[in-house]
C-alpha cells in the first residue's frame, strides 16, 4: 500500500457548494494508507469539514456523525450505497459527488 | 466490493440503487425506468388528453426541470399529442428568483417551449422582497403561496391553458401528509394527496377565459426525490438549486428531517406514507371532493407550493390560513353544509351507514373530475362558490385571500390581517 497521499476530487452540487466557498469541484490530497487501509469517506468527510468548509454550519452537511440524509454520496457515479457507503476505502483518481437534494424544487 | 451489475439488463454496471425497491441499475436502464414509472403514472389517471395545451409550472429548481425534461421526452416517444410549454412566477426577489429564472430561460431553448413570466409586481403591485420589507421574514410565505395560487391560474389563462402541472414529488407530498397528520388537518391531508385537483367552477363556469377553472396535476407524485436528482445528474441537466432567502420554515423542515431520517432506515417508508395518505383521505368524510372548488382548490395549493420555495416554504400557511378562515367562518360550515347535502340526496344505495361507503360516494365526483360530475355535486357547489367581488377570482368569500392580504399590504397594516387569532 502506498504510504503517500492520494489525490481525488471533490464536488458539491445542489446548494451544498455554498457551504465551499461556493466553489463545486475541488482537488483534495488525502494523507495515504500508512498502515493497511486507504482513507475512508467518513476520514474524507472530516478531512472536508476541517479544512474545505468555509461555513460554519456544520450541521448543513454531517448530522450525527455522518453525511447528513437528504445528501446523495455518488462515488465515481455511482450511489455509495452500492460501494460500501461510509467504509468504501478512497482510491488515487476517485471522484466523489456531494449532492444535496434540500434545496428548492 | 466487486461490482454489481444491472438488474435489468445484467450488463452494465450497477451505479442507481433505488429507494422504492432496492434494485440495482445502471444508467441507461434507470433513466428508462424513471421514464417508464412516470409514463404509467400520466396513463394510469388520464392526466392528458390530445390536443391539450399544458403549462409547466417552472422554477428552475431540479423538480420542475426534470418534469419538463422528461415531458417532453414522453410527449414525443409515446405521442401523447399534448403542447408543453413553461410558466414561470416571478416573485420579486432579488438573488433568487432572478437567477433562476435565468435557468429557466435556459430551460426554454434546451427543451424549445415557449417560456412565460408572470411577475407578482404586474399583477399586485408588490413584489416579495416588498412584502417582507412590511411585514417582515415571520409569515411572508402566506403572501407569497397565496399569491402564487393565483398568479399561476392567471398566467395559464392568459396562455389559453387549462391544465398546469407541477412537479411536486413523492417526498413533497409524504411531507405534506405528515404536516396535515401533525396538525390534525385530515379534510386538507385528503386533498392533497390527490394527483388532480381542478377547482370544480371547471363544470361550473362556462367561461373560456376565466382563470377558476384550471386544472392542477401532479406527475412527478410518485417519483422519489433521490431519483429526480439522480435523472438530473446523470441527464446532465441544468437546474438551479438555491433556497429561497426568505424560508426558514421551522415545520416542513421538520417534517422533511424526519422524512429523510426515515428513508435512511427504510426507504420504502416515503411511498408508504404517502399511500397512508391516500388512503386515509378517502376515509375523511366530505372533505375529498365535495368542496375542492373552495377549499380544495384554492388551500390546497397554500399547501404545496410549485417550484423554487417548494421544498420549504409553506408551513406556517396552515395555521395563518386557518385563522383566516376562521375569522370569515364560512368554510367549516360550507364543509357540513356539502357534507350534509351529499348524504341526504344519495340514500338509496345500501350499506351507507358505513362511513366508509359514504365517503366512497362523496369521492365519486373527483374520479369523474371532468364536465359531467353530477348534478348534485354542482348544486352544492353553487352553494359555496362565488367570485372575489373584486378580482373575480374563484372565492367562497365576497373577497379573496389575496385581495384580502393585498388591502393589508396596501393599508400599511397586515399584522391584523394576518395574526388573526
Amino acid at each position: 500500500m502506498a504510504s503517500d497521499t492520494i489525490s481525488i476530487t471533490v464536488e458539491f452540487t445542489g446548494g451544498l457548494e455554498l457551504l465551499f466557498g461556493n466553489k463545486k469541484k475541488h482537488t483534495v490530497s488525502l494523507p495515504g494508507a500508512s498502515k493497511t487501509k486507504n482513507p475512508d469517506i467518513t476520514f474524507l468527510v472530516n478531512h472536508l469539514c476541517e479544512n474545505l468548509m468555509q461555513d460554519s454550519r456544520r450541521e448543513l452537511f454531517v448530522l450525527d456523525g455522518g453525511v447528513r440524509p437528504g445528501i446523495l454520496v455518488l462515488i465515481n457515479d455511482a450511489d455509495w450505497e452500492l460501494e460500501g457507503e461510509e467504509k468504501y476505502e478512497l482510491q488515487s483518481g476517485d471522484h466523489v459527488l456531494f449532492v444535496s437534494t434540500l434545496h428548492g424544487g | 466490493m466487486p461490482p454489481a451489475p444491472c438488474a435489468i439488463c445484467e450488463t452494465n454496471r450497477a451505479l442507481i440503487l433505488r429507494p422504492k425497491n432496492h434494485q440495482k441499475l445502471c444508467k441507461t436502464c434507470f433513466i428508462n425506468v424513471f421514464e417508464t414509472e412516470i409514463h404509467n403514472t400520466i396513463i394510469s389517471n388520464k392526466l392528458f388528453s390530445r390536443g391539450e395545451k399544458v403549462a409547466i409550472g417552472a422554477s428552475g429548481g431540479k423538480d420542475s426541470t426534470v418534469l419538463a425534461s422528461v415531458l417532453k421526452t414522453l410527449n414525443e416517444r409515446y405521442d401523447y399529442g399534448v403542447k408543453l410549454m413553461l410558466l414561470s412566477i416571478d416573485e420579486g426577489i432579488k438573488g433568487y428568483r432572478d437567477d433562476s429564472l435565468e435557468t429557466v430561460k435556459r430551460n426554454a431553448q434546451q427543451y424549445d417551449m415557449p417560456l412565460t413570466i408572470v411577475g407578482y409586481d404586474e399583477l399586485y403591485g408588490w413584489t416579495m422582497d416588498q412584502v417582507v420589507e412590511q411585514v417582515g421574514k415571520k409569515g411572508n410565505c402566506t403572501y407569497c403561496g397565496v399569491f402564487r395560487r393565483q398568479a399561476l391560474d392567471r398566467g395559464a389563462a392568459t396562455l389559453g391553458v387549462r391544465h398546469v402541472v407541477t412537479g411536486h414529488n413523492a417526498d413533497d407530498i409524504a411531507e405534506t401528509v405528515l404536516m396535515n397528520l401533525l396538525r390534525g388537518d385530515l379534510p386538507r391531508l385528503s386533498r392533497t394527496t390527490s394527483i388532480i385537483t381542478s377547482t370544480p367552477s371547471a363544470s361550473v363556469s362556462d367561461d373560456p377565459n376565466s382563470h377558476t377553472n384550471i386544472k392542477r396535476s401532479k406527475p412527478l407524485k410518485y417519483a422519489y426525490e433521490k431519483e429526480i436528482v439522480l435523472y438530473a445528474h446523470h441527464k446532465s441537466l441544468d437546474y438551479f438549486s438555491t433556497e429561497c432567502i426568505y424560508s426558514p420554515e421551522a415545520f416542513r423542515g421538520s417534517a422533511r428531517a424526519l422524512i429523510k431520517n426515515l428513508e435512511r432506515v427504510r426507504p420504502s417508508a416515503i411511498l408508504d406514507v404517502v399511500r397512508s395518505g391516500e388512503d386515509m383521505g378517502k376515509l375523511v368524510p366530505g372533505a375529498s371532493n365535495s368542496c375542492a372548488g373552495e377549499c380544495g382548490g384554492k388551500s390546497q395549493v397554500l399547501e404545496e407550493e410549485v417550484g423554487g420555495c417548494g421544498s420549504s416554504n409553506s408551513s406556517a400557511l396552515g395555521g395563518e390560513m386557518a385563522a383566516l378562515d376562521k375569522q370569515f367562518g364560512h368554510n367549516e360550515a360550507a364543509e357540513m353544509d356539502v357534507l350534509e347535502t351529499e348524504i341526504r340526496l344519495k340514500p338509496k344505495s345500501p350499506g351507507q351507514e358505513n362511513g366508509r361507503d359514504i365517503s366512497k360516494e362523496l369521492r365519486r365526483p373527483k374520479n369523474s373530475r371532468s364536465k359531467n360530475a353530477p348534478t348534485i355535486e354542482k348544486k352544492s357547489i353553487r352553494q359555496v362558490m362565488g367570485q372575489c367581488s373584486r378580482c373575480g377570482y374563484l372565492s367562497s368569500q365576497a373577497i379573496c385571500k389575496a385581495c384580502m392580504l393585498l388591502e393589508g399590504l396596501n393599508k400599511n397594516r397586515p399584522r391584523t390581517m394576518v395574526v388573526g387569532e
